[in-house]
């Protein structure tokens, strides 16, 4: 079993309970989008996942290993192995692309490849590849502060790309980029997760992008699952019910109403 | 006007007149004749100016060290100073940080000419004492803002680097640095500007530069010379404020 | 893309300058290095290590018999009077020149023509003493009056009369030119005097800026009284100038803590005067 939480609960020191005896687990490959309304824990539960946050109750192993018992060069090696994209992408604001990409593999090179490279970047074509991906592959030797705040995001996805992790975390990857884009950016990270075969969780605000793309769907509300069931199962009540304290609607990508159709029929044919 | 004000204004008078007193000094006593000639009579020692070849290439001697002293007593104290500036933003531990700021306190109240007093008997007469003394003093400064630098710069770039398994020193360097080294850069220029002005007088106890020539002129009574020093001096300090001010033009505007 | 241009894409196009710019920067380091006769060997020489070692020491316990004490208090105060006293000189110095080089007070600006070209006269040797005075540091000047008026107190005071009298000349007409100048220009232009209109027009405004920086200054000086000591100049400096010659730890190392201790209540009572006059 890839991921494991048992009553994983955690409770911020203002006393906030974000995450409230939370139990599912996650098999290797699988693709699983967290939906919900703000507020509702999704960042906590991914920050569990990503060994940011430690659970205040009950337990989690991720990639197999519970990381809170392990020692600290062993949980090094395992977060070299788990990447995160983050919601603002954490690259400071003078450092260059191709600097901020390949930052994503200093949990697996030797120190001196990491000094080596702030000297002079030991893998141009490999980080040049990963901005293609992203379809910026010309901003390679651009300063960030002078792209904007989506061509930034892509370089957040590039870097984890090149990470090349075990465990795909993004924590609304695409929350700073238009639709067209988010889904192509999405699907890059779908295509990632699968030729590889490794495991993709993704907290998404536009359920439109997770119904389409994601095999598996657990909506949280309160620190909770509400459910956790495949797209197709997914009913337009409990979407209703799930973002009843946020607004009446739906979220979706371009605010556009969601169709969803009578359980048990598949609606779009997954790509890839 | 409250009354506090006019306590606070007895309160100044009496203590200047106190002043006075104290160093039974009397400004008029200055101001008679006979000590305005003798006034006079110095000054007009000094003139004219020692403009000889000779003597003009040990000025380019000894301004090229006064440079010289102020830049590599800045690096030292830019290197110093980073490395204390690490513990005393609180990065190895509570300890570490009290620690490193004692001692960065320490070296900043302490001014550049006692240093130098200090380093002249601890290294010998001549230029490296000054550049000691700089070093010291400056270190206090720049490790102060530094670490205050440190303090306030976003922790998230480095935190997310280690979460995906990067070492701390490498986080520092990747996620930290790049945010606050212009920072660092212009602290470090500034303080060279100050340094420049500074190691021009550190000679007056021995610690090389033009302040040393000036101090031997002096003691020599070779006046012209020292005319020629304290021309030097000004020149030296007049450049330096116009490039400064020029440079920060340029670079703000 | 050209081959050419393909290639150049995996190069990374900063690292030409940033290896220029650090290239540079060592060679113009690098000769300083023999400049300042930089050698670290001199600090673990065997002459240099005694004469530190026994010097530091001796750092503790601190001198504290009754005699020095009292002698370090006196030149505390001693400290604290040339302090004071350089600056009432430095307010006399500047007051008068700072009241002729600012623009906004002058009569013949406003015209007709006549006395313009003196004005201008007038103004530019006060600009020029005032640069003069702060260009040359204090320690110097200290230096040179220590020659002209003998060793003591009254050469710190002169010293930091003139070197804060220029800088304060030229911070006040400062203050005064960037303060709002039209009341003042009004009163110029009914005919009223250069005093008049300096004392019902800018006094008002600039009072509280000009008060915190000399305020500010003061406690400069305190500390510039301190170091000009070394020369000659009288006070703490004198005193630990003469306990370094001795070598005797225990006294340096207890003006040390005296002088840390001014420093801080200087701080102090500019703090206070700062906040009572705001």
């Amino acid at each position: 079993m890839n991921i494991r939480l048992d009553q994983a609960t955690l409770i911020h020191a203002n006393g906030n309970r974000a995450v409230n005896a939370v139990s599912c687990e996650i098999a290797e490959g699988e693709r699983v989008a967290i939906i919900g309304p703000s507020g509702a824990g999704k960042t906590t539960l991914l920050r569990l996942l990503a060994t940011a946050l430690r659970p205040t109750a009950g337990s989690l192993s991720v990639l197999g290993v519970d990381p809170w018992r392990i020692g600290r060069s062993a949980l090094r090696r395992l977060r070299s192995r788990i990447g995160m994209v983050h919601q603002a992408p954490p690259i400071p604001p003078r450092q260059r692309a191709v600097t901020a990409v390949l930052a994503g593999r200093l949990g697996q090179w030797p120190l001196w490849k990491g000094l080596a490279s702030l000297v002079y970047p030991v893998d141009i074509p490999g980080a040049r590849q990963m901005l293609a991906r992203m379809e910026i592959a010309d901003k390679l030797f651009e300063r960030c502060d002078q792209l904007s705040g989506g061509q930034l995001q892509r370089v957040g996805v590039a870097r984890v790309l090149y990470q090349q992790p075990d465990l795909l975390l993004t924590d609304e990857p695409v929350s700073a980029v238009d639709p067209a884009l988010s889904d192509r950016i999405i699907g890059e990270l779908v295509r990632e997760a699968t030729t590889r075969g490794v495991t993709l969780v993704a907290s998404l605000h536009a359920v439109d992008l997770a119904l389409h793309w994601f095999p598996r769907i657990i909506g949280i509300r309160g620190g909770e699952i509400a459910f956790d069931l495949p797209p197709v199962r997914v009913t337009d009540a409990m979407l209703k019910e799930l973002y009843a304290s946020e607004s009446t609607v739906v979220p979706t990508q371009d605010n556009l109403p969601l169709t969803v159709q009578s359980p048990g029929v598949r609606r779009k044919p997954m790509c890839s | 006007m409250r009354s506090v004000h006019w306590i606070v204004l007895a309160a100044l008078a009496a203590s200047i007149w106190a002043s006075f007193a104290f160093l039974s000094l009397n400004l008029g006593e200055l101001l008679t004749v006979e000590s305005r000639a003798l006034m006079w009579k110095y000054v007009v020692s000094f003139f004219a100016p020692d403009l000889s070849s000779e003597y003009l290439m040990r000025i380019g001697q000894g301004t090229l060290e006064t440079i010289a002293i102020s830049a590599i007593g800045t690096a030292l104290a830019t290197v110093l100073g980073l490395l204390l500036a690490l513990p005393a933003a609180g990065r190895f531990g509570i300890v570490a940080r009290a620690a490193a700021r004692l001692v960065l306190n320490f070296l900043r109240s302490i001014p550049e000419l006692v240093w130098a007093a200090l380093m002249v008997m601890a290294a010998g007469l001549g230029p490296f004492a000054g550049t000691l003394a700089l070093a010291l003093h400056t270190a206090g400064v720049i490790g102060r803002l530094f670490a205050e630098t440190l303090e306030n710069a976003p922790a998230e770039p480095a935190q997310a680097l280690r979460l995906s398994g990067s070492p701390r020193s490498l986080a520092f360097l990747y996620g930290t640095m790049p945010n606050v080294v212009p920072q660092l850069v212009a602290y470090s220029l500034y303080r060279w500007e100050i340094n420049i002005r500074m190691a021009a007088v550190l000679g007056v106890v021995g610690a090389g530069g033009l302040g040393q020539m000036l101090y031997f002129s002096l003691s020599l009574f070779h006046q012209h010379q020292a005319l020629t020093v304290i021309i030097a001096m000004l020149l030296l300090v007049v450049i330096v404020d116009g490039a400064s001010a020029w440079l920060r033009q340029r670079l703000v505007g | 893309m050209s081959t050419k241009a393909r290639v150049f894409a995996f190069r990374d196009p900063a690292a030409l300058p940033r290896f220029a710019l650090t290239a540079l920067v060592i060679l113009l380091l690098w000769p300083g290095f023999r400049l300042t006769e930089f050698d670290p060997g001199l600090l673990f020489d065997a002459r240099n290590r005694e004469i530190m070692g026994k010097f530091i020491s001796t750092f503790f316990p601190l001198a504290t018999s009754a005699e020095f004490l009292q002698l370090i208090w006196k030149s505390t105060l001693e400290t604290l009077a040339i302090a004071t006293a350089g600056m009432t000189l430095a307010l006399l110095i500047a007051v008068p020149l700072s009241l002729m080089v600012t623009r906004s007070l002058s009569i013949s600006r406003i015209g007709p023509g006549r006395g313009l070209l003196a004005g201008r006269l007038l103004r530019l040797p006060a600009r020029f003493i005032l640069m003069f005075f702060r260009s040359i540091p204090e320690i110097v000047w200290a230096l040179l009056f220590v020659r002209a008026v003998g060793l003591g107190p009254a050469a710190g005071v002169l010293a930091i009369g003139v070197t804060y009298g220029g800088m304060l000349g030229k911070v006040y007409s400062e203050i005064l030119e960037s303060g709002d100048t039209r009341s003042t220009s009004a009163l110029l232009e009914c005919g009223g005097g250069r005093l008049t209109a300096f004392f019902y027009g800018m006094w008002p405004v600039a009072l509280p800026e000009v008060v915190s920086y000399t305020v500010y200054r003061w406690e400069c000086a305190v500390r510039a009284s301190v170091i000009m000591g070394f020369v000659g100049a009288g006070g703490l400096g004198q005193q630990m100038e003469l306990s370094m010659r001795m070598l005797n730890g225990g006294e340096v190392s207890l003006i040390l803590l005296v002088f840390l201790l001014l420093v801080v209540f200087a701080d102090a009572v500019s703090a206070f005067l700062r906040r009572v006059t705001a």
